[in-house]
């Protein structure tokens, strides 16, 4: 080995202040100029909220500075630049929620900070596998608790708790991807072996492919208990990926291919409002679809090719028409009001993140760090994918969050508290290079 | 080992990636233009149209307002104001987010909107610099002080007076009865707009169908002047005589053509074609329409803009015009006695006000028809000249010298003949009455055709009382819409 290879890996952290004040300059820019844009004028809010993020951003900065000094730069800026332009967005849809964003900012920075603070190495979560396993299962499921459980607009994926109504499969999401991160990494030489066949097809042992199955029947019962689409199909993508990722074996996803289509055919029979997004996604320009089932769809489509190229500038469009335009479909107000420049740059944004998540996957020394860093990494990209996809009609709308960029304070922390996670995970990979030399 | 799984788990995220970014290029570039146009995405078209400060249509002195916009607090930016919207209804149209837009709203949308060449540098310079949109300003060739008189010499009869300048083809005057107020359909409150749409739509005399350009009625005796001119270009002069008999017996048939009231017309046996036209005698034009033949007939007609059916308009204008109809000569072929009917503009033969302006307008401006303008000129987003609309020739219907003996022969009209009510102390105005039955117990269309000064005319003026207006079966071209036209003709030459 030469000198070079073995030298300590230099903590970027000057890029890494710079790219932060580049997201507070982007931020705080695209919310100035929804306000000349809308009312011609600097908003009347700019020192409560141009405040919040410049705090906000450089206090999280200095946290890295701090607990994970050679974490990978671009992470946190990138998901700032996120954050602030969903904030714009918001802002320009609507004040009211954007102050209950900003206060979620303001949480999810104060939960990222905390999660660097309270996870000083990431595999401290090793020790916990089935704790932070069942955490995430309760979680997952404590919306059907009669009592608790709230139902909201056909899927029931809310827990009101006195005055705190939040989504707490955001949060078991993370938890999920630990526990898999965790037991993948102790059973993937198990899992690996393939002791039965069926034809050509080695097939691993019954015994290992029983998580397989209770994963495939836990996100059936969000999709039939909960009605929630979009976080089954998340979570069942996320466990076969990062199975497959862990053990090599392409059979997984053949499995999980046809466990997913299954679980997907029923789920169309079952439900009425499952057959109505895939009707809707299919026709939803058609006469008789246009003002009615696939009114949201098309009002996206319109919106976005309203926008263009360049878009109708921030404060200039119409994204209001748009229904839930500040949560799911905040993907076709940015396309109507920044154009294909503005969903383009999006896109990049989030290709950026996912792809230094996986580099922190590869730059990582053990496997749990790999499994980890490749597993929110997975759930950030397919949780976008899905999102975007179902919005641009590439696939049947599911309602998940666009992470950061949506309106929503339980998918704004969980996302915080993730991102915290890869930084932390990235940390420890420099960490562990510079500590073999 | 794991590190092959992440790449080619990168891989296969860069590919889902890929198909989001292939599809916003689909949505937002390769079909934006016809997703953006499609009729679902009416309310956000709604929207960026009212967002623009729609520019204003004035009248030809630039400072009367017929159209304008008027910023709002609502989700529709701008709203269209009328300042006096009855009395310019048929030049201006209307222009409604649910009806559409008609008169010089649609056919001037480009410059009013900004979107027309000479005005899209400014449009594209607002947008970049992140101004509001605006549009040009379209200058009429409206006349305010004739468009005011001629709506108030018809008062509240039905019917309408279009007045035009000869040399230029300038539309000076243009109002019909009943007429409607632009502004209820241009109103941002849907449901009162869709009521006010349904009302002028239940409305038996159709307010929203101008009088003066979109409907026609049988022109009476004031198609005699074509007729004349008939005669006059196929060498018959105003002093060739033609027998006068009481009644006219048409040709394989037992009907005859009388005089008005059964009289005879005086001066003899045998009278002038001047004196014909001056007492407007039915008999000597049927046996003029019998003399020249349905095909000279019907070439003189359509050289001054009338068609042979309404599938064409031959004369470009900057609203809706329909063109008079005169039936193509073939009509007459087994139907010999029709054309002596139609030559005092009876049978198939119909016009409009705007029609037989444009006659009398060609006749005094030496036999040059010119091409009838609404819009003079054009200004950009500042006020800059960017168009002018000259004056252009659409045809020469006939000779100077038949012309001028026309004019003489219609100075008699009103000097010595029906046409009286029009006359003006100081000024000669050629004229010709009509007094037209259009249906058994129905009370006559009165018309009167005129332009003065006679030599040189300033102002050509067409007006119809329908349906005897306030004097009922009494009504006729000389009693009743004379007056008007001559109300009309003072405020020109004032």
């Amino acid at each position: 080995m030469s000198q070079a290879a073995v030298r300590p890996t230099p903590p970027r952290q000057g890029t890494a202040l710079a790219l932060t004040i580049l997201a507070l300059v982007l931020s705080v820019g695209a919310y100035v100029l929804v306000g000349i844009g809308k009312r011609g004028e600097v908003p009347a809010t700019i020192a409560l909220y141009g405040g919040i993020f410049a705090v906000g951003y450089l206090f999280a900065h200095l946290a890295i500075r701090r607990l994970a000094p050679y974490a990978e730069p671009a992470l946190f800026p990138t998901a700032a630049v996120l954050t602030g332009l969903g904030f714009a967005m918001i802002f320009r849809l609507d004040g009211e929620l954007a102050a209950e964003q900003a206060t979620w900012i303001g949480v999810g920075l104060l939960a990222f900070v905390g999660t660097l603070v309270l996870v000083h190495d990431h595999r401290q979560l090793d020790a916990y596998t089935y704790t932070i396993g069942l955490a995430g299962l309760v979680l997952l499921l404590l919306p059907i608790v009669p009592g608790i459980g709230r139902e909201i607009n056909g899927a029931r994926l809310w827990v009101e708790i006195g005055p705190v109504t939040f989504q707490p499969s955001e949060l078991a999401k993370v938890l999920i991807v630990v526990f898999l991160a965790s037991y993948l990494n102790a059973k993937r030489e198990l899992l690996a072996v393939a002791t039965g066949g069926v034809g050509r097809f080695r097939l691993p042992s019954a015994k290992h492919l029983g998580p397989l199955l209770v994963a495939w029947g836990a996100s059936l019962a969000v999709l039939f208990l909960e009605k929630d689409l979009g976080a089954s199909l998340l979570y069942f993508a996320i466990f076969v990926v990062m199975l497959w990722v862990a053990t090599a074996r392409f059979a997984y996803l053949g499995i999980g291919f046809v466990l997913f289509a299954t679980g997907g055919w029923l789920g169309y029979t079952a439900f009425g409002h499952v057959r109505d997004r895939v009707d809707a996604w299919l026709h939803a320009l058609d006469p008789d679809m246009v003002t009615g089932a696939g009114y949201q769809l098309a009002q996206a489509e319109f919106g976005m090719a309203t926008g263009g190229l360049v878009g109708a500038g921030l404060g200039k469009g119409s994204p209001g028409i748009i229904p839930y335009a500040e949560t799911d479909f905040i993907f076709a107000a940015i396309g109507e009001e920044l154009g294909l420049l503005g969903t383009a740059a999006v896109l990049l944004l989030f290709v950026v993140l996912v792809g230094k998540g996986l580099g922190v996957a590869i730059r990582s020394q053990e496997g749990f760090g790999k499994l980890l860093a490749a597993g929110l990494s997975t759930t950030l990209g397919v949780q976008t994918f899905v999102i975007v996809g179902g919005v641009t009609r590439v696939i049947p709308l599911t309602g998940v969050t666009l992470p950061f960029v949506s309106y929503g304070g339980s998918s704004l922390v969980s996302n915080f508290i993730l991102l915290a996670l890869l930084v932390r995970v990235s940390d420890g990979a420099a960490r562990g290079r510079v500590d073999r030399t | 080992m794991i590190d092959g799984q992440i790449r080619k788990l990168a891989g296969a995220l860069l590919v889902l990636f890929l198909a989001l970014f292939a599809q916003i290029n689909y949505v937002q570039v390769f079909a934006a233009d016809e997703l953006a146009n499609d009729s679902a995405n009416a309310k956000r078209q709604t929207i960026a149209e009212y967002a623009i400060d729609r520019g204003s249509i004035v009248a030809a002195d630039e400072r009367t307002i017929l159209a304008t916009s008027r910023r709002t607090s609502g989700e529709l930016k701008y709203q269209r104001r009328y300042p006096q919207g009855p009395l310019y209804a048929t030049v201006t149209g209307f222009y409604s987010f649910v009806y559409g837009k008609t008169g010089l709203e649609n056919s001037y949308d480009g410059y009013l909107t900004g979107d027309a060449p000479e005005l899209l540098a400014q449009t594209l310079a607002d947008q970049i610099l992140g101004r509001p949109r605006r549009g040009g300003t379209v200058v009429s060739t409206i006349d305010p002080e004739i468009q005011r008189a001629a709506a108030s010499a018809l008062g509240s009869q039905p019917g309408a007076v279009v007045a035009i300048e000869p040399s230029t083809g300038y539309v000076r005057a243009l109002y019909a009865n009943p007429t409607y107020d632009p502004n209820e359909l241009s109103s941002q409150d849907e449901q009162a707009v869709r009521t006010a749409w349904e009302r002028l739509n239940e409305d038996p005399d159709k307010p929203l169908v101008s009088r003066a350009v979109a409907e026609l009625f049988p022109p009476g005796s004031t198609f005699k002047v074509v007729t004349a001119a008939t005669a006059l270009e196929s060498g018959r002069g105003p002093d060739s005589t033609w027998p006068n008999p009481n009644e006219l017996d048409l040709p394989d048939t037992t009907a005859t053509i009388e005089n008005f009231g059964g009289s005879t017309c005086p001066g003899g046996s045998r009278i002038t074609l001047a004196q014909a036209l001056t007492v407007s005698c039915n008999v000597v034009f049927g046996e003029v329409g019998l003399a020249v033949g349905p095909d000279r007939l019907a070439e003189q007609a359509h050289s001054f803009g009338f068609r042979p059916d309404d599938s064409t308009n031959p004369i470009p204008f900057d609203i809706r015009f329909e063109e008079g109809i005169f039936p193509d000569p073939s009509y007459f072929a087994d139907r010999a006695p029709a054309v002596a009917i139609s030559a005092i503009g009876q049978d198939q033969v119909s016009a409009n006000p705007m029609q037989m302006a444009l006659v009398a307008s060609a006749v005094g401006n030496r036999g040059v028809l010119m091409q009838p303008r609404l819009v003079q000129e054009i200004r950009d987003q500042n006020g800059q000249v960017v168009r002018i609309l000259d004056p252009e020739e659409w045809g020469r219907p006939m000779s100077a010298q038949s012309a001028a003996q026309l004019t003489a022969m219609m100075v008699s009209v009103v000097d010595n003949g029906t046409g009286g009510g029009a006359q003006i102390p100081g000024i000669q105005v050629a004229g010709k009455t009509g007094t037209a039955q259009h249906g058994e117990g129905e009370d006559p269309h009165a018309w009167f055709v005129c332009f003065a000064p006679a030599q040189n005319p300033e102002i050509a003026v067409a007006v119809v009382v329908l349906n005897g207006g306030d004097l009922g079966s009494e009504a006729t071209g000389g009693a009743l819409a004379a007056p008007i036209a001559r109300a009309v003709v003072e405020a020109a030459l004032r």
